[in-house]
């Protein structure tokens, strides 16, 4: 126990099948890592190319409908790029980015040096970079999915529709985001810092443990039916072939049971991020810290009785309609609890508006929007005109672009810092603010009337005598301010990770314990255990509270210094104390097993040569994790 | 800064909504929700509106609130730490409970109204059964012997009870100013009830993906009075015209009928093809089959190829001479006909009248 391995040390290494990775920098180094932080970083800048690709098909969809009859892409090809595009934001933007968040941070929030399993999160990581690389490799071998993003049968059962990478693909990537919601379920439950008990536990590591529970249940069910299709398609089976008198709604209530979960999936983790930044930048504590936390577990809860308002017009019959009409209606009070709770912790604040705030801003302003035009598609008559149409699509992009993707944006400028040791620039930050802003509202605000107008989704032309031409040109306009406010991104970021100013330990007087390790942290995170005796840890050392709720530094000299990682004035001794720190060693064997898995979808395909190299990857992948120590030992 | 930022917010706001409200109330589109023709349609626009002013007020409210919150507690120099607030019982509870009885408010016409539209109508009313196909519609009367493809004629102010069926994939029958949609399912029989209440021709459009030509799957409603109605189904109630012997409506005709062309068997390049009868049906000629729209009344339609062409002479020539370059996916094949042929099958097509 005493020892010290840190991933600096050479290890001298028993023999074993593979000598054990050594490199601690060059990109060897990345690939064979098991640092929760690096494997978080490699989390978003492959969701972030990804987020580049789904946003450069979008821009293709724009432009192809900016006129009626438009001839900028063809019908299979722009069939193709829509379900790309919702396929890539879903599974290869949003769910990653939000792991990124995760894996960076969980283990930072709750004071431990690493997640529960690091090779098994490294494995994640490679599953999820294959799995994507597998489903985009489809364009060049006979075209990509074009189903649509939800594949109903028995249309993606008809081989034009090219579901089997569909399936195959989401099979890999279910199998990634599986394992990494056990890991990082597994790693918030056992491996807080002494003294922080659930309820100490901040707002985003709440949200996270509640998307990781919606993970492990909802996958299985779409596994189900991936695995359903795809038998039918490859094996001629008869669970969706309405030739064979199958039910092809079986199919919907499968996968939108494991679908609105995952709506579900795709905001908690930016709600988490909003209620991070909005109490550090008000300077006030959370307003309703159990409330919100509660209604983060209700809608977890409530999320899995409301999976048929996706099917409204499907004929289910008056009752079910009505039963899921009311559990749609009655969702909306835990999400609207959320937002009261958010603008109370703004009310009486002593506000600063930074970027990370901003966007935090944003994403209650747009949310609100996106809930209430939720509340109208849960009155079924009405949304028996709205379904399908262009209304849905306004609908879940903002939720989804308006809510996710502002939240991960905010908690992008918001731990930027923590990650690189820099600011990001304010003012490209604010010109990135505001034209994401209004070009968000300029491209989805229009969608409301179109649909409403009588544009259905999903189709590639539209004729001059519908009168839709004016408002899709508008928002194809604020499709490329969208795309103009992302080049403003990259370059602030590429800019502020050179020359950004250096924010220390602690730039923003924040609250959480990532904030008390240096900027970027240390390979094992903390070098003593913190002890936790309070929510908002962190910022309950720097200020005691008067009785009459006014604050009291407790430290001389503010908030902005980075004394108070070295001080840490109430951690005790505790367990190693002589400083001795285990942090796993690299591996081969997480990318050496993720990379047999793309090996037997090509194989389940094409030939079953390529199974059998998948399945020798696999094993021998299994076999040398299962041998080798989590440690390298002397 | 937050003072523009409020303002800007607000102004954003207002704009946006003027622009909303008065795109809704103003248009007149051929496909526009806002201005239902029936009163299925109405009764949902009606619950739109309703809901939407409540949303509107909740929206003004709440982002009001926050952009108050927003401009009274930016950060100004000189000023302390905040008083540290964590919670309210009283306002928790407030703002879980007011939400919900909103809601429940809401809840009762909504389900009121999704139960009564989904009642058969009773009285007289025009049974319809429509099958979709990829990408067309299949449409009968059948208690009037009556065939069409992607149009339907309806009288005014009957209920149309329509039964729904489709013979291949999913999807979804809407017609916008007359009623919202309903999916059609294969394995499954639906029902959708619509009533026009003013005469005219309303555009209709499958609104749930069903492959490539999912856009080109669009169809027509003509709602007539009840004289015109009769006229028109006595009219389809004829068998198809005859082409005079010797006219190029005949030589049209063989070719439709024999897949014979100056006497000779006429073969498309890739598929052998014995006439346009292996797939449609014109009344009067034998052996029609009914893998493709029935044709017996062809040229009284307005549009064809799913509504997606107003049907006169020079867009049917483009049609045959090569479906699949204008409408994708097509199940009909390029016959790799000749001018003279297609010339021949035009002036054929648009005597049936």
């Amino acid at each position: 126990m005493a020892t010290v391995v840190t991933e600096g040390e050479r290890t001298t290494r028993r023999r074993s099948i593979f000598a054990r990775p050594t490199a601690m920098h060059g990109w060897w180094s990345w690939v064979t890592t098991v640092d929760h932080k690096r494997i978080g970083i490699l989390y978003f800048l492959t969701s972030f190319v990804f987020f580049i690709i789904g946003g450069s098909e979008a821009l293709l969809i724009r432009t192809q409908l900016a006129r009626p009859d438009g001839h900028v892409v063809s019908a299979q090809l722009y069939n193709q790029i829509f379900t790309m595009h919702g396929l890539t934001m879903i599974f290869l933007v949003v769910m990653p980015m939000s792991a990124a968040f995760f894996n960076y941070l969980v283990p930072l929030m709750i004071g431990a040096r690493d997640v529960a399993f690091p090779r098994l999160n490294a494995f994640s990581y490679w599953g999820f970079l294959f799995g994507g690389i597998f489903l985009y490799s489809s364009f060049f071998l006979g075209g990509a999915p074009n189903g649509g993003w939800f594949c109903y049968q028995p249309l993606c059962g008809q081989p034009t529709t090219n579901g089997s990478f569909y399936a195959l693909g989401l099979l890999m990537l279910g199998i990634a985001s599986t394992v990494s919601a056990v890991n990082i379920a597994i790693t918030i439950i056992n491996m807080r810092a002494p003294g922080m008990s659930l309820f100490r536990m901040p707002v985003f590591v709440w949200m996270t443990l509640v998307v990781q529970f919606l993970l492990v249940f909802a996958l299985p069910v779409l596994t189900i039916g991936l695995f359903e299709m795809f038998f039918d398609r490859r094996f001629g089976t008869n669970f969706f072939r309405v030739s064979a008198d199958a039910d092809p709604v079986l199919w919907q209530h499968l996968f939108w049971l494991f679908g609105h979960p995952e709506v579900y999936v795709l905001i908690l983790p930016a709600m988490g991020i909003v209620s991070e930044v909005l109490p550090v930048f008000a300077r006030k504590p959370l307003f309703g810290y159990p409330v919100v936390v509660a209604s983060g577990i209700a809608i977890g809860f409530m999320g899995w009785g409301v999976w048929a308002h996706h099917m409204f017009a499907v004929g289910l019959g008056p009752v079910a309609n009505s039963a899921f009409a009311l559990s749609t209606m009655f969702i909306a009070v835990p999400t609207g609890v959320k937002i009261f709770n958010w603008i109370a912790t703004l009310w009486g604040g002593d506000i600063r508006f930074r970027t990370p705030l901003l966007f935090s801003l944003a994403f209650i302003a747009m949310f609100i929007i996106g809930g209430l035009s939720g509340v109208t598609h849960s009155v079924v008559p009405s949304d028996y005109q709205q379904t399908d149409t262009y209304y849905i699509v306004a609908h879940f992009h903002y939720v989804l672009f308006g809510g996710s993707i502002f939240g991960l944006f905010s908690g992008f400028y918001y731990w930027f810092p923590k990650v690189t040791g820099r600011l990001m620039n304010e003012t490209i930050g604010k010109v990135h603010f505001w034209l994401m802003l209004i070009g968000f509202n300029l491209t989805f605000g229009p969608f409301h009337i179109l649909g409403l107008q009588g544009m259905p989704r999903r189709i590639y032309t539209y004729s001059p005598v519908s009168g839709w031409a004016f408002w899709n040109f508008v928002s194809t306009i604020g499709a490329f301010m969208i795309a103009t406010s992302v080049v403003a991104f990259i370059y602030n970021w590429w800019r502020s990770a050179r020359h950004g100013e250096m924010g220390g330990a602690d730039p923003w007087d924040a609250r959480t314990l990532e904030w008390t390790i240096s900027s970027p942290p240390p390979v094992y995170n903390f070098e003593e255990e913190p002890v936790v005796k309070s929510v908002d840890e962190f910022w309950h050392r720097k200020y005691a509270e008067g009785e009459d709720g006014r604050l009291v530094p407790v430290v001389a000299g503010g908030s902005d210094t980075a004394e108070h990682n070295e001080e840490g004035p109430h951690s005790e001794e505790h367990g190693d104390g002589e400083h001795g720190i285990h942090l796993p060693s690299p591996s081969y064997m997480p990318v050496l097993t993720a990379l047999g898995l793309p090996f037997l979808g090509y194989g389940l395909l094409f030939s079953p040569v390529l199974i059998i190299d998948g399945v020798l990857l696999l094993l021998i992948g299994l076999y040398g994790w299962a041998v080798e120590p989590p440690v390298a030992e002397d | 800064m937050s003072h523009r930022t409020a303002r800007r917010l607000a102004a954003t706001g207002a704009a946006g909504l003027a622009l909303v409200l008065t795109s809704c109330a103003k248009t007149r589109l051929p496909q526009d929700t806002f201005n239902p023709a029936g009163p299925e349609a109405r009764t949902e626009a009606g619950l739109f509106w309703l809901v939407f002013w409540i949303a509107v007020a909740v929206f003004v409210l709440v982002e009001g609130i926050l952009v108050v919150a927003l401009i009274r507690f930016r950060h100004r120099p000189g000023a302390g730490v905040p008083k540290q607030v964590h919670g309210n019982k009283r306002l928790e509870i407030g703002w879980t409970i007011l939400p919900a009885v909103l809601l429940a408010g809401i809840a009762f016409p909504t389900v009121g109204t999704l139960i009564s539209l989904s009642h058969k109508p009773a009285g007289n009313i025009l049974e319809l059964n429509v099958t979709a196909h990829q990408f067309w519609w299949e449409v009968n009367y059948p208690s009037l012997h009556v065939k069409s493809a992607s149009e339907i004629h309806v009288p005014v102010n009957t209920p149309v009870y329509v039964s729904l069926r489709s013979i291949d994939v999913i999807h979804s029958f809407w017609i916008p100013r007359l009623a919202g949609k309903q999916d059609v399912v294969p394995n499954q029989v639906n029902h959708l009830t619509f009533e026009a209440d003013r005469a005219g021709m309303y555009r209709a459009q499958c609104a749930e993906f069903c492959g490539l030509s999912h856009a080109n799957m669009r169809f027509q409603v003509v709602a007539e009075s009840q004289a015109d109605f009769e006229a028109w189904v006595q009219q389809q109630q004829q068998p198809a015209a005859k082409a005079a012997p010797g006219s190029l409506e005949a030589q049209g005709q063989d070719i439709f009928e024999h897949g014979v062309w100056n006497g000779v068997l006429f073969t498309g390049e890739t598929i052998p093809v014995h006439g346009c009868t292996q797939c449609h049906t014109v009344e009067g000629i034998p052996g029609g089959a009914k893998v493709g729209p029935n044709l017996t009344h062809f040229a009284g339609r307005a549009a064809f190829a799913g509504a997606i062409f107003p049907n006169n002479a020079s867009r049917l020539a483009l049609w045959l001479r090569d479906p699949e370059a204008v409408k994708p996916g097509v199940d009909m094949p390029n016959m790799r006909l000749s001018e003279q042929e297609i010339e021949a099958l035009v002036a054929y097509l648009e005597s049936l009248k």
